[in-house]
């Protein structure tokens, strides 16, 4: 920190020297680091922007359940491949929500199933309406759903926000529970890495020497190696018989033993750049001990650098979770994640005649996206005295 | 330069020795072992072996000794370029990968080609020309580019060829050379079929080193020996290719090394979705069968060939940039 109040902003200290300091002025020379750190962050748009929509997608990983108004794994083949149905908002002139009765036939030259709306029979659609029994937040037993239909109808089989897949599930509710896992596996996935990365990363540029060159040299290898052939070694390696959390959880930790380097490199970069600063240097001088120096001086100062790498190590874990799962090696039904849905997808034929089972693939990508502007945004903000 | 090469090729051995080490055990750690899986495929077409006859064969194939005999035996028999027998094709594995590995070189490489020659004009485009139009398009198609994971790419345009020109994009050769022998009519085919693998591979390769390369040339362009040149009266071509351009291009080709590793890695699946006749499929279908002997050379071979290409290119970098001679010594 001590460094931080000598080079604050130069054309601050240009702009106060031939004058009384202005209140603006003032507020940045006591402002603390991070309150610097938020300032900076809020100059970058997109950031801010990429932040609320990953908010957004961690509050719909929370209320999945709730989101979703059909039960995710019910199949049913009178249901099968739906195409997307709208709501239609307005009756006329007045708010009314509601879908058209469905009714399904097959065709009779092409053996496909057919869907026809039907007009005249509008079936209304209720907010807060009761559905299949869940626990809300995993605690408060409960049946209410943001959207569903009335008593007499089933949500099941009336409303078809994004269509259903082969086996007539609802691809909505499918997908709001699929954010849960996908968002969720890389946030586990990344703390292993990030572990991993400080323990070996911190070792590496505080000892350097011998340890420093094995660590480095060990990812450089890790580096030249093609991970996803080794992933699909190691995940198609699980037993078959193992619950879906054991899966989840070796899952991770296959991906995050093989993405553990990068993270390594910019906590060893952290750790050799401070190592000769004045003021670690001096808390040296005045006896402090090994562990104390560590936590007290030096983390806090890289701690921003941190929380932006790792940031943007979330994208890679989302991405590798969605190709094993895509393989078939990941993720198992009856698990959902955006890469099981996908695998709907992997057959050019279906895809040409159910365009749909693609979507699962926007959330990838809008995700993907908004991890990496929310990085490069807390990467910027992480060195607020820089230009 | 010497020194840099030998320690280069020190490392490459013992990634080499790393690969094989992570290949045996992806053979090794899945419960039971291949006379299982077979003696289960044998009940489930009707034929039943014999406690006496699985203990045989296990003995034949070395299954009874301890790991690292086995890991040993598996060396030596691929020293001898004998990489055992594919139990689910009956057939040595050798000759079931086949053309297979070079296909999956060839596509790798032709990504990297066009990453190059993509990224470089596009880099220095969007450095010179910055905030324009041009260099907003080009970030823009780079963060996609990023973002959108490569088969799901792949698919996509799978998916357009299909629905707009009612063809099947995927694929490396036309049907009438699928099965041919290699002529340079088979050739000609697969460098028509060769760009949109390579596209599609190369993306986020390219997306990347378009911003990598953009931001050392903005570092570079600042600097007060680009105006002094520009100042002298310099052509502007000049001033921007001849100095600016070769500095800037170190970082960027530090990077192809291990873009390398990440684009076969890519093609693997990439394959998979497409179609492509590459080791991808095998290995998936080898996997999941619990072909050990298959999977573990299609694994140990993938990560050999990425070696010797990254150190290819570490060796270019060094013929490139004499700085890293200095360096190094």
């Amino acid at each position: 920190m001590a460094e931080a109040q000598l080079s604050l902003d130069p054309s601050a200290s240009q702009a106060t020297q031939g004058r009384r300091p202005t209140t603006a002025d003032e507020r940045i020379f006591v402002a603390s680091q991070w309150q610097l750190m938020w300032w900076r962050f809020r100059k970058h748009k997109l950031a801010m922007v990429s932040g609320a929509i990953i908010i957004g997608f961690y509050l719909v990983a929370l209320g999945a359940d709730f989101l979703a108004y059909a039960d995710p794994n019910v199949s049913e083949a009178q249901r099968s491949l739906m195409p997307p149905q709208p709501i239609y908002l307005f009756d006329g002139w007045r708010f009314s929500p509601h879908v058209y009765a469905v009714r399904g036939r097959r065709d009779p030259m092409t053996f496909k199933r057919v869907y026809q709306a039907d007009p005249s029979q509008k079936i209304p659609i209720r907010f807060f309406a009761r559905g299949f029994e869940y626990n809300f937040l995993g605690l408060i037993p409960t049946s209410v759903h943001l959207i569903g239909v009335d008593a007499g109808h089933r949500a099941e089989n009336t409303i078809f926000l994004l269509g259903t897949d082969v086996q007539g599930r609802d691809q909505w509710s499918r997908l709001v529970y699929a954010t849960r896992i996908s968002m969720t596996i890389g946030l586990v996935g990344v703390a292993l890495s990030l572990f991993l990365g400080v323990l070996l990363g911190g070792v590496s540029g505080l000892y350097g020497g011998f340890a420093d060159t094995l660590i480095q040299r060990l990812i450089e290898i890790l580096r030249s190696i093609p991970t996803i052939p080794l992933w699909m070694g190691l995940a198609a390696a699980l037993p078959r018989e193992w619950s879906i959390l054991q899966i989840y959880f070796a899952i991770t930790i296959i991906i995050s033993l093989l993405g553990w380097t990068e993270l390594a490199r910019v906590v060893r970069g952290r750790f050799l750049a401070l190592r000769e600063e004045d003021f670690v240097v001096s808390a040296r001088l005045v006896g402090c001990t090994q562990m104390r120096i560590i936590f007290v001086h030096m983390v806090p100062s890289f701690m921003s650098h941190i929380i932006a790498a790792t940031t943007l190590a979330l994208p890679a874990m989302i991405i590798s979770e969605t190709a094993l799962s895509f393989l078939g090696l990941g993720l198992r039904p009856p698990a959902i994640s955006w890469g099981v849905l996908l695998q709907q997808a992997q057959n050019v034929q279906t895809v040409a005649i159910s365009a749909w089972l693609m979507l699962p693939a926007l959330p990838v990508i809008v995700a993907v996206l908004a991890f990496n502007f929310l990085g490069d945004g807390l990467r910027d903000a992480a060195d607020p005295y820089g230009h | 330069m010497l020194t840099y090469i030998a320690r280069r090729l020190v490392l490459a051995v013992f990634t080499v020795w790393a690969v094989s080490v992570l290949a045996f055990a992806i053979i090794q750690l899945p419960p039971g072992d291949y006379i299982t899986s077979y003696i289960a495929q044998m009940a489930a077409t009707g034929s039943i072996v014999s406690e006496q006859e699985a203990e045989n064969l296990r003995i034949q194939y070395g299954l009874d000794r301890p790991i690292y005999v086995q890991y040993y035996k598996w060396m030596v028999m691929i020293a001898q370029g004998n990489f055992g027998m594919s139990m689910e094709w009956r057939r040595p594995v050798g000759e079931v990968i086949g053309d297979r590995l070079w296909l999956t070189m060839v596509v790798s490489f032709a990504a990297l080609l066009l990453t190059w020659t993509l990224a470089l004009p596009i880099g220095i485009y969007s450095a010179v020309r910055q905030y324009s139009l041009g260099d907003y398009l080009f970030t823009f198609i780079g963060f996609l580019g990023l973002a959108v994971p490569n088969f799901l790419l792949a698919l996509v345009i799978l998916y357009l060829g299909f629905v707009f020109f009612d063809a099947n994009i995927g694929g490396l050769f036309s049907l009438e050379y699928q099965d041919a022998p290699w002529s340079w009519a088979k050739v000609w085919d697969l460098l028509k079929h060769l760009p949109i693998p390579a596209l599609i591979l190369g993306l986020a390769g390219t997306a990347q080193q378009i911003r990598i390369m953009r931001a050392n040339l903005l570092d570079e362009l600042r600097k007060p020996y680009v105006v002094t040149a520009r100042a002298k009266g310099l052509p502007e071509a000049k001033v921007i290719l001849k100095y600016p351009v070769r500095v800037a291009l170190n970082p960027f080709a530090s990077t192809i090394g291990y873009l390398f590793p990440y684009i076969v890695s890519g093609s693997i699946i990439v394959s998979l979705v497409l179609s492509l006749p590459t080791v991808g499929p095998l290995l998936l279908k080898a996997l999941i069968a619990q072909d050990m002997f298959l999977a573990g050379t299609i694994v140990l071979m993938l990560g050999v060939m990425t070696v010797i290409g990254t150190l290819i290119s570490d060796i270019i970098l060094v013929w490139i940039d004499p700085r890293i001679r200095l360096e190094d010594t």
